[in-house]
C-alpha cells in the first residue's frame, strides 16, 4: 500500500478565490487571452487581406477605413499585426516546448543521480548560457539560411539549460522529503519517482518559469525578424513589420508604433500572468525579477 | 577563497574550450569550400586544390582546430574571404564602437537600476513603490529596438537634439563621437535597468526584513545608513548575478542596436558577413562575443568574493 504523505493541497476553490483577488493574474490573463483570440480570430478573419498589395492604399496615416494605418504596400497595418500574433505565439510556444522537453529530463536527472551527472549538467549548462540565442541563430542561420524554423531552434536551445536549472533546483528541494523516501522504501525507481513524485511538486515552478520564458521567445522572435534572421517575407511577423517601418520613420510612424505595441503589450500580459500564478501558488517565494 | 577563485577559473577556461569546439564544428559542418570562394566559380579544381594546401585547409580534423584555437589565443582568426585582410583588423576597427556602446548602456543601467530599486524598497507597497515597479513592469515588456526606434522618432526626427544615426567615428572629437551613441546607450539601458531594478529591490526587501537589519536600528543607526551601509550591500549578490547575465544580453542587444542606428559595430560587420557569407568573420566575432560572455561571467565569480567576505573566509 502507498501512503501519500505530501503537503495538504489547498482546496480549487481556495486557489480560484485567490485567484480572482490578485490583481496581476488577472489582468495578465485578460490580455493573454485576447492576444490568443486575436491570433485565432486571424485564421478566420482578418479586415483586411494582406496577401494582396494595392499600390494605391500605400502608407496612409490611421483612419476609419485602416484602424492603424497602412504599410509601404498598401497592406492593412491591423490585418498584419492579427496574422504576426500567430507566428510570435507558434515560436514561442514551440521554443518553450523544446526547453521543456529537453531541459525539465536532464534537470530532474542531474538531481535525482548528483555527483558527476550532475556536474556535467552543471557545465553544459554553463557552455550554453554563454551563446545568448542571437548568437545562436547568427550560426544557425550563417549555415542552414534564414527562417522562422531557426528561429524556433534558436530560442529552443537557449530555452533548455533554463528550464535544466529550475528543474534541478526544484527537485533537490523535494528529494530529502519523507514522502520519497516512502516511496523508494516501496521500492520505486529513480525514474518513476521523478515522474511521479518531483514533477507534480515543481509543476508550478515550471509553469512560472515556462511564462517568463514564452514572454522572453517572444521579445527574441521580434528581434531576429528585426534583423532578417527569423521569419521572412511575405509571412508577416512583428519583428520584419519594424524592420519596414525602420527606414519611414519621418513619413510613416505608425509603421512602427503600432507592431511594437503589440510586442508590449503581449509581453506584459504573459509577465503579468507570470507574477500572477508565483503569488497565487507560492506567496512566500515572489518571482526575483 | 583561493580554492573558491581557481574553480571558477578552470570552469571558465573549460567552457571557453568547448565553446571553441562548438564554434569550430560548425565551421566544420558549413556547406562551402572556403578556397573556391576566395576564387571563384571559374578557377580550375587544381588552383583549388592548390589553395587548400596553402590554407592548410587538407590537414586532419584536430590538426587544424589547434591550429585554429592557437591563432585565436594570439589574436589571429585568419583572412576574411571578402575584404581579403586579416579578420583581427576588422574587428579592431569596429571594436571602438561596439565596446564603448556596451559599456555606457551598462553603466546606465547599473546607475538608473540601483537608486530605482532602493526607492521602491524602501517605500514597500505605498505609492511610490506601486508607480516605480509599474513602470519597470511595463519597461521590461519593451523590445529595445522599437524603444530606439521611438527615440530617434522623437529626440531626432522631432527635436533634432541628436543625429538619427551614423557615427562621425572618435577622430571627429569625442563629444560629437559620444553624442551619436547617447540614443543608442539610452535604448539598450532602459528596458536593461528596468529588470535589474526589480531585482534590486526584491533582494533589498529579502535582507532589509533579517535580523540584523532590526539589530542595527535598534542601536540607533538612522534608516539612510541601514539601508545603503548594510542592506545594500548584502543585497549585491542576486544584483551582481543578473548584471553578469544581462551583459550577455547587452552584447546581443548591441548587435541589433548598432542595425538601427546604422553604427559600424561588431553588429553591422557580423550581418555584412553573413549576407557576404564570409564565415570566418562571422565564426571569429561569435567567438569573440562568447569569450566576453565567458570572462564577464568569471568577473562576477571574483567579485562574490569582494562583495560577500563569508566566501572570502570560505575553503
Amino acid at each position: 500500500m502507498t501512503m501519500r504523505v505530501d503537503p495538504p493541497e489547498e482546496t480549487i476553490a481556495g486557489v480560484l478565490a485567490k485567484a480572482f483577488g490578485n490583481r496581476s493574474f488577472l489582468i495578465g490573463l485578460v490580455i493573454t487571452l485576447l492576444i490568443v483570440a486575436v491570433a485565432l480570430l486571424s485564421f478566420i478573419w482578418t479586415p483586411y487581406d494582406v496577401t494582396k498589395l494595392v499600390i494605391a492604399d500605400k502608407t496612409q496615416a490611421p483612419s476609419w477605413a485602416h484602424w492603424f494605418g497602412t504599410d509601404h504596400f498598401g497592406r492593412d497595418i491591423l490585418s498584419m499585426i492579427m496574422i504576426g500574433a500567430r507566428n510570435s505565439i507558434a515560436v514561442a510556444l514551440v521554443a518553450v516546448g523544446i526547453g521543456m522537453g529537453i531541459g525539465v529530463p536532464l534537470g530532474a536527472f542531474a538531481a535525482a543521480r548528483g555527483g558527476l551527472a550532475d556536474e556535467a549538467l552543471m557545465r553544459v549548462n554553463d557552455l550554453v548560457f554563454a551563446f545568448p540565442a542571437l548568437l545562436s541563430a547568427i550560426m544557425i542561420t550563417a549555415t542552414f539560411g534564414p527562417g522562422a524554423v531557426n528561429a524556433i531552434i534558436a530560442i529552443g536551445i537557449f530555452n533548455i539549460p533554463v528550464f535544466a536549472r529550475v528543474t534541478r533546483a526544484g527537485a533537490l528541494a523535494i528529494w530529502p522529503r519523507e514522502f520519497i523516501l516512502a516511496a523508494r522504501a516501496a521500492g520505486k525507481g529513480m525514474t518513476r519517482i521523478s515522474i511521479e513524485h518531483i514533477l507534480p511538486n515543481i509543476a508550478t515552478l515550471l509553469l512560472v518559469q515556462g511564462t517568463i520564458q514564452f514572454a522572453l521567445g517572444i521579445l527574441a522572435e521580434a528581434g531576429l525578424s528585426y534583423v532578417g534572421l527569423g521569419a521572412q517575407p511575405p509571412m508577416p511577423s512583428w519583428g520584419r513589420m519594424l524592420f519596414d517601418a525602420q527606414t519611414r520613420m519621418v513619413t510613416a510612424p505608425w509603421m512602427a508604433i503600432f507592431p511594437g505595441m503589440a510586442i508590449v503589450i503581449t509581453v506584459l500580459g504573459l509577465n503579468l500572468l507570470g507574477d500572477g500564478i508565483a503569488d497565487i501558488l507560492d506567496p512566500k517565494s515572489r518571482r526575483r525579477r | 577563497m583561493t580554492a573558491y577563485l581557481l574553480k571558477r577559473l578552470i570552469i571558465a577556461a573549460l567552457t571557453l574550450v568547448l565553446a571553441s569546439m562548438v564554434v569550430f564544428a560548425v565551421m566544420e559542418i558549413l556547406p562551402g569550400d572556403p578556397a573556391r570562394l576566395m576564387l571563384g566559380m571559374n578557377a580550375s579544381a587544381e588552383q583549388v586544390e592548390v589553395l587548400r594546401d596553402q590554407m592548410g585547409l587538407n590537414a586532419p580534423l584536430v590538426l587544424r582546430y589547434l591550429r585554429w584555437a592557437g591563432g585565436l589565443l594570439s589574436l589571429d582568426f585568419g583572412r576574411s574571404y571578402t575584404y581579403s585582410v586579416p579578420v583581427i583588423d576588422l574587428v579592431r576597427e569596429r571594436v571602438v564602437v561596439s565596446l564603448p556602446l556596451a559599456l555606457i548602456a551598462l553603466a546606465l543601467s547599473t546607475i538608473i537600476a540601483i537608486p530605482v530599486g532602493v526607492f521602491s524598497a524602501s517605500r514597500q507597497g505605498r505609492a511610490g513603490d506601486t508607480l516605480t515597479m509599474g513602470a519597470a513592469q511595463l519597461g521590461v515588456a519593451v523590445p529595445n529596438f522599437w524603444f530606439a526606434l521611438m527615440l530617434i522618432y522623437l529626440f531626432a526626427v522631432w527635436l533634432h537634439l541628436v543625429p538619427a544615426g551614423g557615427f562621425p567615428g572618435w577622430g571627429a572629437g569625442i563629444w560629437i563621437a559620444l553624442k551619436s551613441l547617447i540614443l543608442p546607450a539610452i535604448a539598450l539601458a532602459l528596458p536593461q535597468a528596468a529588470i535589474l531594478g526589480r531585482v534590486a529591490r526584491s533582494a533589498l526587501i529579502e535582507v532589509l526584513n533579517e535580523d540584523y537589519i532590526r539589530t542595527a536600528r535598534a542601536k540607533g543607526l538612522p534608516y539612510r545608513a541601514v539601508l545603503w551601509r548594510h542592506a545594500l550591500r548584502n543585497a549585491m549578490i542576486p544584483v551582481l548575478t543578473i548584471l553578469g547575465l544581462q551583459f550577455a544580453f547587452l552584447l546581443a542587444g548591441t548587435i541589433i542596436i548598432e542595425n538601427v542606428f546604422y553604427l559600424p559595430g561588431l553588429g553591422r560587420l557580423i550581418f555584412q558577413a553573413i549576407t557576404q557569407r564570409d564565415l570566418i568573420v562571422v565564426e571569429s566575432i561569435v567567438m569573440l562575443l562568447v569569450a566576453a560572455v565567458i570572462l564577464i561571467n568569471l568577473v562576477v565569480d571574483f567579485s562574490y568574493a569582494i562583495v560577500d567576505p563569508r566566501l572570502r573566509g570560505r575553503q
